[in-house]
């Protein structure tokens, strides 16, 4: 309504103006698309299991690669499972895991670039040097190292993916704690004696909170992918249970025929990848005005 | 070879004529204006000062002379006027060409204003050559007139090298050089030389006068020093909250001001000259017990040489006494080594030789050597409150918490106490639940000096508390500093590059020079008859309210 005012008035005052204005409006619709997609695999991610149909590992049809119909919406696999029942339910595995090993990568990470901030500088450069050592391994060879070492399980899957990105996390949560800690606050707060645990979590991390949850977001989307493509290669989730991504590499054969059993789980994990980029990408935009 | 440049005048006249600017807060906000019927019109050639206090929209203006807005901001109604040229009609071509070529900025910050990667040749000369106004090398020659015409040393060759080899003045004057190269219709000098020192403040206002003067330039000059402008304008204007208080010649504002607000200004502006009000009870506290004594006190970093000192020394062989409910103002020019002592004291940076005792005890160079006391009696005021206020809590989180950690008080005592320290600094209750980001500048450093006083201390170290301020809200800290000094007997530690706020705080004045005290005594016989040369000459830098100031001294720049 207010919009409605400024135009006219700025019609009306001064025709001539350019409208320099006009990149603000590029930001709600970037903001609505990334919250209804993630919204819409976070809601099926919850809920999925009760409004499956049928259970995952029930054969219920004896046609592979069927066409959808009204029985099985998005038609069936190459076993003759119903499509939509499993990916209602192994959304949830894709999106749980890829959630808990992003939050687990950030919490480490910011603890010790929280720490590295605070400390002598001896501890932050041998902290740095580790970390550094991991993040120069090619994220795809060290899980797929992990998984060959030690087995396939679901923890085990966390393990890998947070051993991949919490060095990257804690890169990011260093270079802010650090830019905070030179601020005349903290020099504060160490006079008047506060031990370095208080001016970490009482000084430093809530300004530092905001960026670090960005970066949080978009670990969850790489991580997303990477598990998704350790699935694809056979060494992520194991059956009788699936996630999106080992429900593409099963029904990989159904591609020539366009089967939706293969379209439907990659079309899955590319819009949660995409919709979680979108939503960050808003609110990340958002914090900086 | 100056001549040739000097000779040709290029200003153009400048109509403004209700002038409006908004901004919108938020989204969905109504729209507030910033700047609202700003009118006023300079002859070419003339120079005309916008003055006023933070947030009184000069730098709106300014912009808005160039047909840019900040984000979340609009240029609303009005015309401005440039020769023939109507500035806020033109299309963004347009402007692009005029910005840079017809209209030249100068802004507050050279040193944020160069790329530091680049030599300072290849900017100064970027402008013009973008425009296709002149071939390279023509460019570099007329740059280099140019920097012999702002006595910049070694005109030839000071192109040749980066931002960082170069001081402040001098980069502040290579800015210039770039504002000039294209021979601007208009300069906007937005407060060049705030961030200077007094010494380097007077040889770039010099230069900068001088240069206006013989080419004719039309220019706006933007600052809150009324001092300042009365050396370099025609004529002043006088904003407050985005509005004209006040537009005249520069001796109708000095010698017979119109408006309440203007005087209040040049009240705030004219240097003390009689002493404050309190002066009397310095007397008896001169008489009180020895608070902190420093001996010999050696402050350095950087690897320890073979003489068992570091290799660069900022603090040599320093010696003073502050007594219970004294002030000693430590004055000089930045890289003195002041705040480098304020650390020292404070425990933030070890010193590595001298002895430095608080209440005849030793006070240990490290803050994890000093006990609870310690912390208490020794509180620290900084110079930026912004960042000294951690902008994540509430006002009540940050005052609550030296009460939490120094005594035992109950939630309603602790309540009681904070209602009564924001009495002492004169806020309102209800800054109590806003986070720091939205109080403005004076109302942070209230707040910074509440939460020193709420460990009830005997030692403030006030490190440039009132550098970041406007005159007239820095006057009243002053005058808020010395009144808690009467209520409430603490001691200050008083740092500061600026003589007149240090006479009005402080009882011994300590003049730092490269690390050395070069002068040490009683405040006011120190400034009225100072001993060493180089106090004589911070003395005669200050700029004094008369328009004759700067051309009767006689600091030949170099």
């Amino acid at each position: 309504m207010s919009t409605n005012n400024a135009s006219s008035s700025r019609a009306s005052d001064a025709p001539a103006f350019p409208p320099w204005r006009s990149r603000l409006a590029h930001t709600p619709a970037k903001l609505w698309v990334g919250l209804s997609l993630f919204g819409f695999w976070l809601f099926i991610a919850v809920f999925g299991a009760w409004l499956a149909p049928h259970g995952m590992g029930a054969m219920v049809s004896n046609q592979v690669f069927a066409s959808p119909s009204l029985a099985f919406p998005l038609g069936t696999d190459h076993l003759g499972r119903d499509v939509l029942s499993r990916m209602l339910i192994a959304t949830r595995y894709t999106v749980a895991m890829a959630l808990a090993a992003a939050v687990l990568s950030s919490a480490i990470g910011a603890t010790f670039g929280l720490t590295a901030a605070l400390v002598p500088r001896f501890v932050d450069i041998g902290i740095s040097q580790i970390m550094d050592a991991l993040i120069s391994i090619p994220s795809k060879m060290m899980a797929l190292l992990i998984v060959a070492v030690f087995g396939s399980s679901i923890p085990l899957l966390i393990v890998a993916a947070v051993a991949t990105y919490a060095p990257g996390a804690y890169r990011i949560a260093r270079s802010l704690a650090m830019n905070q800690a030179a601020m005349e606050y903290v020099a504060i707060a160490r006079c008047r004696g506060e031990s370095r645990v208080h001016i970490a979590l009482v000084e430093l991390l809530p300004n530092i909170f905001g960026p670090v949850l960005t970066d949080m977001g978009m670990r969850f989307v790489f991580i997303v992918l990477l598990l998704s493509a350790l699935s694809f290669l056979g060494l992520g989730i194991q059956p009788p249970i699936a996630d999106l991504g080992s429900m593409v590499r099963e029904n990989i054969s159904g591609l020539n025929q366009g089967s939706l059993a293969v379209l439907a789980p990659a079309i899955g994990i590319g819009t949660l990848t995409v919709g979680a980029n979108l939503l960050i990408d808003a609110l990340s935009s958002k914090h900086d005005d | 070879m100056t001549e040739s440049i000097s000779a040709s005048r290029f200003g153009e006249s400048l109509t403004v004529s209700g002038l409006r600017v908004v901004a919108r807060p938020y989204r969905g906000a109504p729209e507030t204006p910033i700047v609202d019927d700003i009118t006023f019109s300079l002859p070419a050639g003339e120079v005309l000062a916008l003055i006023g206090e933070t947030g009184s929209g000069k730098s709106t203006i300014a912009l808005a002379l160039m047909g840019h807005a900040r984000r979340g901001c609009r240029l609303a109604d009005g015309r401005i006027m440039l020769g023939e040229i109507s500035v806020l009609e033109a299309s963004e071509r347009t402007l692009r060409g005029l910005r840079g070529d017809r209209i030249a900025y100068i802004a507050q910050s050279a040193t944020a204003a160069f790329n530091p990667a680049k030599t300072l040749m290849a900017q100064v000369i970027e402008g013009v050559v973008i425009h296709g106004q002149m071939s390279r090398s023509k460019a570099r020659d007329k740059a280099r007139a140019l920097f012999a015409e702002l006595m910049l040393p070694d005109p030839e060759h000071i192109g040749d090298r980066y931002p960082h080899e170069v001081s402040g003045g001098q980069l502040q004057r290579a800015m210039a050089a770039m504002a000039l190269i294209s021979d601007p219709a208009l300069i906007i000098l937005d407060e060049p030389t705030t961030a200077l020192d007094v010494t380097t403040q007077i040889e770039v206002l010099q230069t900068f006068k001088r240069v206006v003067r013989e080419r004719g330039a039309t220019a706006v000059y933007v600052s809150h020093d009324l001092a300042v402008v009365a050396q370099v304008a025609d004529h002043v204007l006088v904003l407050n909250q985005g509005r004209v208080c006040e537009l005249a010649t520069v001796d109708q504002i000095i010698h017979a001001p119109a408006d309440d607000y203007t005087r209040r200004l040049m009240e705030a502006a004219r240097p003390t000259t009689d002493k404050p009000a309190d002066r009397d009870t310095t007397d008896s506290a001169s008489h009180g017990e020895e608070l902190l004594r420093i001996d010999h006190l050696h402050v350095g970093y950087g690897p320890l040489g073979e003489d068992g000192r570091p290799a660069h020394t900022v603090l040599e062989n320093l010696s003073l006494q502050l007594n219970t409910g004294r002030a000693l103002g430590v004055i000089g020019e930045s890289g003195s080594g002041k705040s480098t002592m304020a650390h020292a004291i404070a425990g933030l940076v070890p010193p590595h030789n001298g002895g430095v005792s608080f209440k005849r005890r030793e006070l240990p160079y490290a803050l994890s050597g000093r006990d609870q006391q310690q912390f208490r009696d020794i509180q620290m005021v900084f110079q930026s409150a912004d960042n000294a206020l951690n902008a994540a809590h509430s006002v009540r989180r940050i005052l609550e918490r030296p009460l939490q950690r120094y005594f035992d008080y109950t939630r309603d005592e602790r309540h009681a106490r904070v209602r009564e320290l924001l009495d002492l600094v004169h806020l309102p209750s209800r800054v109590l639940s806003v986070r720091p980001g939205a109080l403005s500048g004076g109302q942070k450093q209230r707040v910074n000096l509440a939460r020193a006083l709420a460990a009830e201390p005997s030692l403030i170290i006030c490190d440039e508390v009132t550098s970041a301020l406007d005159t007239v809200v820095s006057e009243a800290i002053l005058n808020l500093l010395n009144d808690l000094r009467r209520e409430l007997g603490v001691a200050y530690l008083f740092i500061s590059h600026d003589i007149s706020t240090v006479r009005r705080v402080c009882d011994d004045l300590m003049v730092l020079r490269a690390g050395r005290c070069v002068e040490y005594g009683a405040c006011p016989t120190t400034i009225d008859a100072p001993q060493h040369a180089y106090t004589r000459q911070l003395i005669a830098s200050i700029p004094e309210l008369r328009t004759d100031w700067l051309d009767r001294q006689d600091f030949s720049s170099g």
